[in-house]
């Protein structure tokens, strides 16, 4: 029960995006579709679980003043592996993501996990918390790229939903990204208290 | 490369905050009052400056003779975060006033995603040392003009009547996005 406590806190309760505002960078800039929010949100899920991993293997061996660029390290790593991996195998989803790959680095989120619960808690739990605050994250970015996505293209995950003469295409420019997040973050908030 | 066309792009057509979202923590952290975001955006332009340069170097002068250049994110992150730290050494010790106004601002930067970004935009878009400068600068004043501009609004936005499930980051959004609608006026500038 305790650790599907861990896991299911990511989604709504502890969600990174919705209610604890960390990596809004990444989450504002690349939702102009599910598709991409889905890719990002999986790229960063990746990075949290394995560095979160390697946090709580090594956390005993690193001394407390070297602590924070330690995990920069780690987590800059990781990091460049999604990025070659990425480059390899999915060339297109890497150039619509683009520079937000490489700043999943400076990503609060994953530092942030690190710092708070990695370097405190069991190598089980930390893997447990990384997978449930990735896909929460996950989930955030898709949420927001489909309304994003269907306002403004008039599609899902390119399926097409309706035509295209009645979108409103300021919702896949930046503006939309704004005016939607805060939107849905008072949604959820609503939710919340229900 | 036209200087003037990297300046009017950076600061007004791709906005770094409100176009590109970098450094949206900082924008929603501390835009609640005009002076915390001057001062912000004084360090911010400070580091942001300082470390295209110093990256730049480390980009033409080892990464690429190496044949390195896969660990340009490792090194840029750890060049920026120790870079920080030496600028907060070196602040105290010759200019303690600076150092308090921009010092509880220094250690925020490091995860500030603006300063790695145009680190990584710098390179990408093939911009020699001196564009790089004109480019890190004019981002910093893009950074700082959106702000203090959010700032102002926030300000008179705590006095405002908000519905209640709105309040806080929820109305701080929809400001930022009618303030990135006006900013799109700019776009076909240049």
């Amino acid at each position: 029960m305790n650790q599907w406590k861990i896991f299911s806190k990511g989604f709504i309760k502890e969600n990174p995006v919705f209610i604890l505002l960390l990596g809004m960078c990444p989450t504002l800039g690349v939702t102009s579709s599910a598709i991409n929010g889905l890719g990002m949100g999986l790229a960063t899920t990746f990075v949290l679980v394995m560095s979160n991993l390697v946090v709580s293997l090594v956390k005993s061996q690193i001394p407390d003043k070297v602590r924070i660029p330690s995990f920069i390290v780690i987590i800059a790593t990781f990091v460049t592996i999604v990025q070659l991996v990425m480059q390899a195998y999915v060339p297109t989803l890497y150039k619509s993501l683009g520079l937000f790959i490489p700043l999943i680095v400076v990503n609060c989120i994953v530092l942030g996990r690190a710092e708070a619960f990695a370097s405190k808690n069991t190598v089980g739990s930390s893997l447990i918390d990384g997978l449930g605050m990735g896909l929460g994250f996950s989930f955030a970015l898709t949420l927001l790229g489909a309304v994003r996505e269907i306002l403004g293209s008039g599609k899902i995950f390119d399926i097409v939903i309706y035509s295209e003469d009645y979108v409103t295409l300021l919702f896949v420019l930046p503006p939309g990204a704004f005016i939607v997040l805060g939107y849905l973050i008072y949604v959820i908030n609503k939710i919340k208290k229900a | 490369m036209n200087y003037f066309v990297i300046v009017l792009s950076a600061i007004l057509v791709n906005n770094i905050v409100l176009m590109k979202f970098l450094g949206i923590c900082p924008f929603l952290g501390v835009s609640k009052k005009i002076s915390t975001a001057a001062g912000m955006t004084g360090a911010v332009a400070f580091v942001m400056v300082l470390a295209t340069i110093v990256t730049y170097l480390i980009q033409v002068f080892i990464l690429n003779p190496l044949g390195l250049a896969f660990l340009q994110t490792i090194s840029f992150i750890l060049v920026i975060a120790s870079l920080v730290q030496l600028v907060e050494i070196i602040l105290k010790k010759v200019s303690p006033a600076l150092y308090q106004a921009l010092g509880i601002f220094l250690p925020l930067i490091t995860t500030n995603c603006a300063i790695l970004g145009v680190a990584i935009l710098t390179i990408q878009n093939e911009y020699n040392l001196l564009e790089g400068v004109v480019f890190a600068a004019s981002n910093a004043v893009g950074f700082g003009l959106a702000l203090i501009l959010f700032a102002g609004m926030r300000e008179h936005l705590v006095m405002m009547d908000v519905p209640k499930g709105l309040k806080g980051t929820p109305i701080a959004l929809i400001t930022a996005g009618i303030l990135a609608m006006a900013f799109m006026g700019f776009s076909g500038l240049v």
